[in-house]
This record gives C-alpha cells, sequence and structure tokens, in this order.
C-alpha cells in the first residue's frame, strides 16, 4: 500500500497549531504555527531534534494534550472545539498510542493490560488477537517486570492497535532500545499499517527510520521545515541503525 | 474479573504495608467509638431493663421515726403510685477473722412476701422468713467476699446488742448495683454490705415498732417529682425527715449514672479526635499514593479511560482499605466492650451484663470512616485528573530550589551538604512537611489527653485521701454527742489524736436553683480533716460564712460575698441567709463548709459532734478493733488507711493495663504517620538517594537523608502535641466532671515525657524501618528508571 496525498482524503488537518508552555520569561514555544495534513492509511515519519516540537506535535493530535491557539480537524471534526469528555471518547474511539517508556501498569499481565483498553472499546480484537499479531503468543501471563524492553513495547503496541484504531501515534516508540529489538518492533508497526490499513505518525531522531516511511515531517523550531514524499519505503530490517 | 479490577487487587496488595497502617488508624477511631457506646448501650439498657423489672423506686426519704399511719398520707401525695415503707440502720458487723469491723447498711423486708418497690432478687437460697428473728439474706457481693453462704452465721451489733444471724439467701437488688458504705467513693466489698431482714425482728432490735424510719416511693407517669418531694418533707418534717431525693440523689444511682455521662462523653469526646486524625492521615497518605500513580492515570487518560472512571477506579480502591479499617475497628471496639463490660461487672452488681451491641456506634463510626477514606481520596484524585493527560504521563516537573535564609543558616552552621538536603526538602514542600508534622503531633496529643485522666485521677486521689482527709479511722455516733465524748474516743486504744466532727443535712438554694448537700464543721486548728483552696492547699476556716467548692458554686450561681439561703433539714429545721465567703477545691463529692463556733451559734446549742476523726499507733490495732465493735455508740466506721492501700494498689494495677492501651493506639498512629511518610520519600526520591550512593555515600549516610528528614519532623511536632493534647485533655476534663467527681485540668511533667518518648521512638523505629529498603535498592536499576 502506497497512499499519499494525491490518492487519500485527510484523516488529520491541523491549521496555525501554537503551543506555549509556561509564562512571562519561563515562556517556551513548543509549535509556532504549524500546518500539516495526514491522510488515511500513510506511515509518517516525524523527524527532527530534541526540543524541535514532535512530542508537542503528536500529543496535541493525539487528543492528549490542547493547542494554545490553531485549529486541529480529525476528518471533518474540529478537535480543537470538543470538551474534555469528547476529547476522552475521540481517543478512546479512534486513537492508539505507543510511548517511548511503554507505560504499562506494572501490576497488570501482557493480557490484562490489553484488556485495559478492549474492556473500553467498541469492536475491539481479543488481547490475545492483538498480542499474537506482536509475535507475543508465549508472554499472555507475564507481568512486564518478567519482559525485556523490546517484548514490553509489543505489548503497548498490541495494546494500541488492539481497538482497531483509525490512527496510531508513536513517540519514539524504538527510544529505549537496542537496535535488533528496535527493527522488531518497526516490524511490528509496519505490519500492522499494512494489514489494517491504520494510519501510523511516529516520531523519532533516528535519521535512518525515515526510509520505513511513505512520508517524512521534518520539524525544527516548532515549525515544519520541509516534507519528503519517499516513493520506495524499505523494509525496517534493511534499515542501517 | 475485569482488567481495572485486577489492577485494584494487586495494587492492594503491592501496597499492603500502606494500607494497613492507615486502617489500622482508622481502626482505632471506629473501635473507640463502638467501644464507649457500646458500653454505654449495654450499661443503660441493662439497668432499665432492671429497674423496670425490679421496680426501682422514683423517690428516697428518711426520717427519725415515722409512725407507720403516715403511710396512708404519703400514698394520697398527688402523684404517687406505689409507697414502701422500711426500716433501714447502719450497723457494725464482727467477721470471723476479720480484725477490722465490717459495716451494713440493714434494710427490713415486708411482713409478709416481697417488697412493692425495690425487689431484691434472690441469687442463691431464699428470703428470710418473717417469723425467725435471726435470719437474714445477704448482699451477693458481699456474701461472695467473706466466704459466707445460706446456713453460715455472722455477728453483727443491732441496737446496741451483739446477736448472732443467719444466712437463708444472697440477693441482689435495683438500689444496691454500686454499693459503697457513706463518705467513701470505692466498694468495698468485704467490708461493706446490705443486709435484708423481716420487719418485724428489724423493728424490734432498733425500737420501731409499728414505726418507719425510710420510705421510697414509685410515681404515676408524668408526676412532678420536684412536688412530690416537697409533700413528701412537709409530712416527713415532724418526724426528723432530712429531705427526700429523687433517683439522682440515691447513691448507687448517681454513681452509676455518672459512669455512664463520663462513657457518653468519651464516646462524644475521643472518637472525633480519632476520626479527625484518621482521616488526615488517609488524606495524606492517599493522596501521595495516588500522586505515585500520576503516570499511569495519565495513561489511563490517554487511552479513552473517562475521569469518572479513574476517580471510581482510585475510591473504590481508599473504599477497599477504609471497609478493612472500618471491619477491623468493629470487630476490636466489640471485643473490647466486652471487655470493659466485664470490668464494670466488677464494680457493678447487675444480675446479668450481656454486650449489646450498639447499631447506631456502627452505622455512625462506618459512616465516618468510610467518609474519612473517600474526603482523602476524592481530594488527591481531583488534583490528578485534572492534569492534561501528556503533562500526567511526564514526571512532575524538577521542583524549583531557591537560596534563602535557610542557605545562610546553612553556611552560618556549616552543615554537610547531606544536612542542607534535609533542610532544603522540607523548606520547598512545607505543605507536606506540616501534614507529616501535624500527624505525629496528633499522635502526641491523643497520648497526652489520654495520660491525662492519670494525671487528674492522682490529684484527685491525692486531695482527697492524703491531703483533705488524713486520719487513719473515722468513727460515725450513732447521734450527735456534746464534745466530751472526744475524750472518751482518746480513751481508746493505741489513738494518739482525735478531733470533732460534724455534719448536718442541709438545702441549699439560690434563686430557683438549689442543692442538698451536707455541711460540714470544722474548727480553727482540725489538721485530720481539711478544706483546699483552689490552689490545692489548706485553707484556714474563716470565721463566718460558708466555704463551698467550684462545681457546688458554679451550679448554684453563686459568687463569694453572695448570700445563700441555708435551711437545716435536722433540728432545729431553720432557714438562715450565709454568705459565701470562699469557693474551694473538692474532687470527690460536694459539701458545703463552715467554721464550727458559726455553725453552733447558728442552731443555738453547745458545739456537737456525730463523727470523729482519729489518728492511731498501728500496734493497738486488734484492741481498738474490738474496742469499736462493741460500742454500741459508734454506728460505722471509715477506714481511711485500709482505703488509701487498697486504692493505690488498685490504680497501679489498672494503670499498667491503661498505659499499655493507649501507648498501643499512640504507637499506632505514629507508626502510620511516618512509616507512610517515609515510604513515600523513599519512592519519590529513590533516584536521588541511588545517586548519592553512586557517588560513594555509605548506606548509613544516605539513610540519614531519609531518617533525618522524619526524625526533624518529629521532634518538631512534639511541643505543637503538647499543646493540642492540652486543649484535649480540657474537653476531656470538661466531659468527664459529673456531680460526684470533679475532674481537676492538670497535665504533669511526666505525661509529656511519657508521650513524647513513646511517639519519637515509634517514629524512629519506624523510619529505620523503611531505610532496611533503602539498603535493598538496586543502584544500578534506580538510576535507569526514568525521571
Amino acid at each position: 500500500m502506497s497512499q499519499t496525498e494525491d490518492s487519500g482524503k485527510p484523516v488529520y488537518r491541523a491549521v496555525g497549531l501554537t503551543k506555549v508552555y509556561g509564562s512571562g520569561a519561563a515562556e517556551v514555544h513548543a509549535l509556532r504555527g504549524v500546518d500539516l495534513e495526514l491522510f488515511e492509511g500513510e506511515r509518517v515519519v516525524l523527524l527532527g531534534a530534541s526540543g524541535s516540537g514532535k512530542s508537542t506535535l503528536l500529543n496535541i493530535l493525539g487528543a492528549l494534550d490542547t493547542p494554545t491557539a490553531g485549529q486541529v480537524f480529525f476528518r471533518d471534526r474540529e478537535l480543537t472545539k470538543l470538551s474534555d469528555r469528547a476529547l476522552t471518547a475521540f481517543r478512546r474511539d479512534h486513537v492508539g498510542f505507543v510511548f517511548q517508556f511503554y507505560n504499562l501498569v506494572p501490576s497488570l499481565t501482557a493480557r490484562e493490560n490489553v484488556a485495559l483498553v478492549t474492556e473500553i472499546a467498541r469492536a475491539p480484537m481479543r488481547p490475545e488477537e492483538a498480542l499474537e499479531r506482536v509475535g507475543l503468543s508465549a508472554r499472555l501471563d507475564h507481568f512486564p517486570a518478567q519482559m525485556s524492553g523490546g517484548e514490553q513495547q509489543r505489548v503497548a503496541i498490541a495494546r494500541a492497535i488492539a481497538k482497531r484504531p483509525d490512527v496510531l501515534l508513536c513517540d519514539e516508540p524504538t527510544g529505549a532500545l537496542d537496535s535488533k529489538t528496535g527493527v522488531q518492533v518497526l516490524e511490528v508497526l509496519v505490519s500492522v499499517n499494512e494489514d489494517l490499513g491504520t494510519t501510523t505518525a511516529l516520531i523519532t531522531h533516528n535519521m535512518a527510520t525515515r526510509k520505513i516511511a511513505h512520508r517524512v515531517i521534518h520539524l525544527a523550531d516548532g515549525l515544519v521545515a520541509k516534507v519528503e514524499r519517499n516513493d520506495a519505503p524499505v523494509p525496517p530490517a534493511q534499515v542501517s541503525w | 474479573m475485569r482488567a481495572l479490577d485486577a489492577k485494584l487487587l494487586r495494587d492492594l496488595r503491592r501496597i499492603w504495608a500502606q494500607s494497613l497502617a492507615i486502617a489500622l488508624v482508622l481502626a482505632c477511631g471506629v473501635a473507640v467509638l463502638v467501644l464507649a457506646h457500646g458500653t454505654q448501650t449495654t450499661l443503660s439498657q441493662t439497668r432499665d431493663a432492671y429497674y423496670e423489672r425490679n421496680r426501682f423506686a422514683d423517690v428516697f426519704a428518711s426520717a427519725t421515726r415515722a409512725p407507720e399511719q403516715l403511710t396512708e398520707e404519703i400514698a394520697r401525695i398527688d402523684g404517687v403510685a406505689q409507697v414502701q415503707t422500711r426500716i433501714s440502720k447502719q450497723v457494725i458487723l464482727d467477721m470471723e477473722g476479720m480484725v477490722e469491723p465490717a459495716m451494713a447498711r440493714l434494710v427490713s423486708l415486708p411482713v409478709a412476701g416481697a417488697p412493692v418497690l425495690n425487689v431484691p432478687l434472690v441469687r442463691a437460697g431464699r428470703l428470710p422468713d418473717p417469723l425467725r428473728p435471726d435470719e437474714v439474706a445477704l448482699s451477693a457481693p458481699f456474701a461472695r467476699a467473706n466466704d459466707l453462704r445460706a446456713g453460715d452465721s455472722f455477728r453483727a451489733i443491732l441496737g446496741g446488742r451483739m446477736r448472732e444471724l443467719t444466712v437463708t439467701g444472697l440477693l441482689l437488688s435495683p438500689e444496691f448495683i454500686y454499693t459503697i458504705s457513706p463518705g467513701t467513693m470505692i466498694p468495698d466489698d468485704r467490708r461493706f454490705g446490705i443486709i435484708w431482714m423481716g420487719r418485724a425482728a428489724a423493728a424490734a432490735a432498733f425500737d420501731l415498732e409499728g414505726a418507719f424510719n425510710d420510705v421510697a416511693l414509685r410515681l404515676t407517669r408524668g408526676a412532678s417529682v420536684d412536688a412530690v418531694i416537697a409533700a413528701l418533707d412537709d409530712l416527713l418534717a415532724p418526724y426528723g425527715g432530712t429531705g427526700a431525693q429523687g433517683r439522682d440523689g440515691q447513691m448507687s444511682h448517681a454513681f452509676l449514672q455518672g459512669e455512664m455521662d463520663q462513657l457518653a462523653a468519651i464516646a462524644v469526646v475521643l472518637p472525633p479526635i480519632f476520626l479527625i486524625v484518621s482521616a488526615f492521615l488517609v488524606n495524606m497518605v492517599l493522596g501521595r499514593l495516588i500522586a505515585q500513580e500520576r503516570a499511569q492515570i495519565g495513561l489511563m487518560k490517554a487511552v479513552g479511560y473517562r475521569t469518572g472512571e479513574i476517580g471510581w477506579h482510585y475510591l473504590k480502591m481508599s473504599a477497599g482499605i477504609g471497609v478493612g479499617g472500618v471491619l477491623l475497628g468493629w470487630g476490636v471496639g466489640f471485643w473490647l466492650s466486652g471487655l470493659m463490660t466485664g470490668l464494670y461487672a466488677q464494680y457493678f452488681s447487675f444480675p446479668y451484663l450481656v454486650p449489646v451491641p450498639s447499631t447506631w456506634a456502627f452505622a455512625v463510626s462506618a459512616a465516618m470512616g468510610l467518609a474519612a477514606v473517600l474526603v482523602g481520596a476524592l481530594r488527591a484524585v481531583a488534583r490528578m485528573v485534572r492534569l492534561s493527560p501528556a503533562e500526567a504521563m511526564q514526571p512532575p516537573a524538577p521542583p524549583h530550589f531557591r537560596r534563602g535564609w535557610a542557605d545562610r543558616l546553612g553556611e552560618t552552621l556549616r552543615l554537610r551538604q547531606t544536612s542542607m538536603m534535609i533542610l532544603r526538602s522540607i523548606l520547598r514542600w512545607p505543605g507536606r512537611a506540616a501534614v507529616t508534622l501535624l500527624g505525629v503531633a496528633a499522635s502526641v496529643s491523643v497520648l497526652v489527653a489520654s495520660f491525662f485522666s492519670f494525671d487528674a485521677m492522682d490529684v484527685v486521689i491525692d486531695e482527697a485521701f492524703f491531703q483533705t482527709n488524713r486520719q487513719d479511722v473515722t468513727l460515725v455516733l450513732a447521734s450527735a454527742r456534746g464534745t466530751d465524748v472526744l475524750q472518751d474516743a482518746l480513751a481508746l486504744p493505741g489513738v494518739m489524736q482525735v478531733e470533732a466532727g460534724f455534719s448536718t443535712p442541709v438545702r441549699l438554694s439560690a434563686g430557683p436553683r438549689e442543692d442538698l448537700v451536707s455541711l460540714e464543721a470544722h474548727g480553727p486548728g482540725d489538721q485530720l480533716v481539711r478544706v483546699l483552696d483552689q490552689s490545692g492547699r489548706a485553707v484556714a476556716m474563716p470565721p463566718q460564712g460558708l466555704l463551698l467548692p467550684d462545681t457546688l458554686a458554679a451550679e448554684l450561681g453563686v459568687r463569694p460575698g453572695e448570700l445563700l439561703q441555708v435551711e437545716f433539714l435536722a433540728p432545729p429545721r431553720e432557714t438562715h441567709m450565709i454568705p459565701v465567703s470562699a469557693v474551694t477545691r473538692q474532687s470527690l463529692g460536694q459539701a458545703a463548709h463552715m467554721s464550727r463556733a458559726a455553725l453552733f451559734e447558728l442552731m443555738r446549742v453547745a458545739p456537737q459532734v456525730n463523727r470523729i476523726n482519729v489518728t492511731f499507733d498501728g500496734h493497738a490495732l486488734a484492741d481498738l478493733y474490738a474496742r469499736v465493735k462493741e460500742t454500741p455508740a459508734i454506728s460505722g466506721v471509715l477506714l481511711w488507711s485500709d482505703l488509701r492501700r487498697q486504692l493505690t494498689a488498685q490504680i497501679e494495677q489498672n494503670l499498667l493495663t491503661m498505659v499499655f492501651a493507649y501507648s498501643v493506639l499512640g504507637i499506632l498512629i505514629t507508626v502510620g504517620v511516618v512509616y507512610n511518610a517515609a515510604r513515600i520519600q523513599l519512592s519519590e526520591r529513590a533516584h536521588e538517594l541511588a545517586s548519592l550512593r553512586v557517588l560513594g555515600f555509605s548506606r548509613a549516610e544516605v539513610g540519614f537523608v531519609l531518617v533525618g528528614e522524619i526524625m526533624v519532623l518529629t521532634l518538631a511536632a512534639v511541643p505543637v502535641g503538647w499543646v493540642l493534647g492540652y486543649a484535649f485533655a480540657a474537653l476531656t476534663a470538661g466531659g468527664l466532671s459529673t456531680e460526684l467527681v470533679s475532674i481537676p485540668l492538670v497535665v504533669s511533667v511526666r505525661t509529656y515525657a511519657t508521650a513524647a518518648l513513646i511517639v519519637v521512638v515509634s517514629a524512629l523505629v519506624s523510619a529505620l524501618m523503611v531505610r532496611r529498603r533503602l539498603d535493598r535498592i538496586d543502584i544500578v536499576s534506580a538510576l535507569k528508571q526514568k525521571e
């Protein structure tokens, strides 16, 4: 699959996104007017140095945070106009998250961590199915502390995809992993994108990772610096770190 | 099971030690309420049923000698339902194997059948046969203490004659649930009891044929007690009536009521203190526990859990702790109320005393306990769910430390950097430090308020038995005599010093307020029986006017200098207006005092004596007691030195148990606060403390940072706790004072010191327990954890 802005409808459209943290002397401008579109089924990599505003952008797209100014549209709904309650429902129904530090609940097993989401989702997979998809059928009843970093991150991915989300937002999913494990995790993400058609946005500061994407958006100083199209994404295994 | 519920159960299991610490504190509050209220309910329900079933009278009066025909007139008083006349006398007994004389109140049983009022309950044997003058029944506790059974016999002096009496049965009566000889405050079952004897035999022994000297009335529903008392007083006045009293003037009832009032006060004062402290603790600990769940709350929000669902999850967690605490408190409280009831059964003679669970106490304590945890949880959850998920999943912003006066202080004192860490941490989070400090202060205050009751009791005992009454023995005379009787007393074997005593019943009134008390006469140089001023020093008797205990003065609403109406209820039965010259302190009982010369001038008679206070040489004890037993003029003996010994032993025994119980409470609260504060500190600062280890600090040095902060706060909390404790003690003193016992507000240095010691030691132990966990921290993994 190789959908781009020519062939697909935008899932997300952001206009003039601004985010300011703190006030007065401590004021930090994380985003300074970002315009951006994400398309149905595409795989996008957000690249940028530390502090370029990648995470802030992803958090706003995922309705984890709200912008100081600007608008975000998901399909035809303007997210920036929704109440806290409606944003919660939006996250519950449409978005899957994967974080750098996995954010698993330590007191729940792999299966239960996934069930945490499937229990409140509309038409989820069974937790076992989601875990099988990430290759963890043998680790269903292990607690996070009993698993390696790569396994924990795969549980987090299973948790994110189990609800069959429309978009999967991944904030440095390989950031805490060694290269071999990192490749495994990327392979899972790519296969989910290709098999389920889930729009996937992935933050990284690893330049090599951009080769797996359909599009690469470069962020610098809170602005989109440039957008690259990649008509021939390569499988993660061929990415050299 | 839902994943969230699985998380809940596992989280509770993980934080079991902290949850237990919270639950235990909560359980203390719940238990005290269930204990005090449950015991009170048991006592009052048992008493009410007993009173009802055995027809306890409403009004009591005595006279010198009233003709039997007066009974009909008494029955005609408006509001009187039943009348029971009888003969009642105080007598001296000569018990086998007992050197000192014993005393008893002898009451007569009707010629035929059981009395209509104050019906005794036969516990063993039978009532005495009215036709056999040597048969009597005994109060069961007295018989037990003297090992007497039906068929046994003993000797008593009745109307001046030594008589051999045979026991037919053992009885209990609603009139004598608490049995004390007049003038003392503690039951002594071996030396004081009740004797029931047929009316004819008693009349013959005391020369009261065709007459009675004691009457009890039961009133119709809604009758005015005051009106009946006034009418009865009018009828009995010509026959030496000394003033009728309602139930509140009946000794056994008054003591029991006082005890129940105290329990009610305990139920009202103490549990709120415990519950407030535990609410406070739960609030602090849950708040911090939930704060530690910050990232997980963020995650739950991120994956689409609603604020309400997350809040409910944490409320369930707190409710789990709360329910645990409440159930534990219920169990312990009910168990303790059983023990307490057992303790009461030793002092109060009830036919049965079965603990009655107080539904009210269970419901209220559960509601308050759960409210405490839920309010604590709600506040913490509200703070957390306000954060946006992105923010919540980030670790909290690193604290801003600023240089300030503390740094200059540190530099001046040349503090080490680890000490500076302690100082800065306290100053950086003053709210958190304040919560720990107040929690520890609360434990100190609860201990001060609890131990205070021993200080108060010490003062009461010291004043009543060492400062006021310093005689070895008081000889109570059957009737008032001239002062020459003192010479006779001095001639008794071993007697070293004698002092005249005289007391007479009076009714004091100031406007609508009145009280029936005894008026006691004091000579200018009296050494054995003294009156204390409000600072506890012996006062010189003023030549004119009355001295009143402060509680009595407050009750009558009079101040020194004001006039009081004094109605003498014994001859000359006159009424005088007498000024109050000073207010005194009297912890036990209430009596008015007056100079002997002034009193007898007022009564227009030569000075009289109706009790003789004596000190003696212990060697001649047996001879003295033998003479007392055979002297008809002496109707009663109060053995003060025995009483003192007995009381001191009893208090020491109780003291140990009570100190233990209260210490457990104080330790639980301290551990609850300190253990949790230290655990939370440890988890929040694991990274920082592990870094210190990496830098080469020893375990002890790193431990110092953790334990040091807690101990600095604990030491600062001690004086705060002392002040709070004094305030609680003042509340408790007010609540515990009854008409018979006025509790002084005195807190000893020993109490302050013990409270501080218990709290500081348990704080140190709790902090060291947490420090041991510090030793087990894996330095590398602690450093790897994200900040």
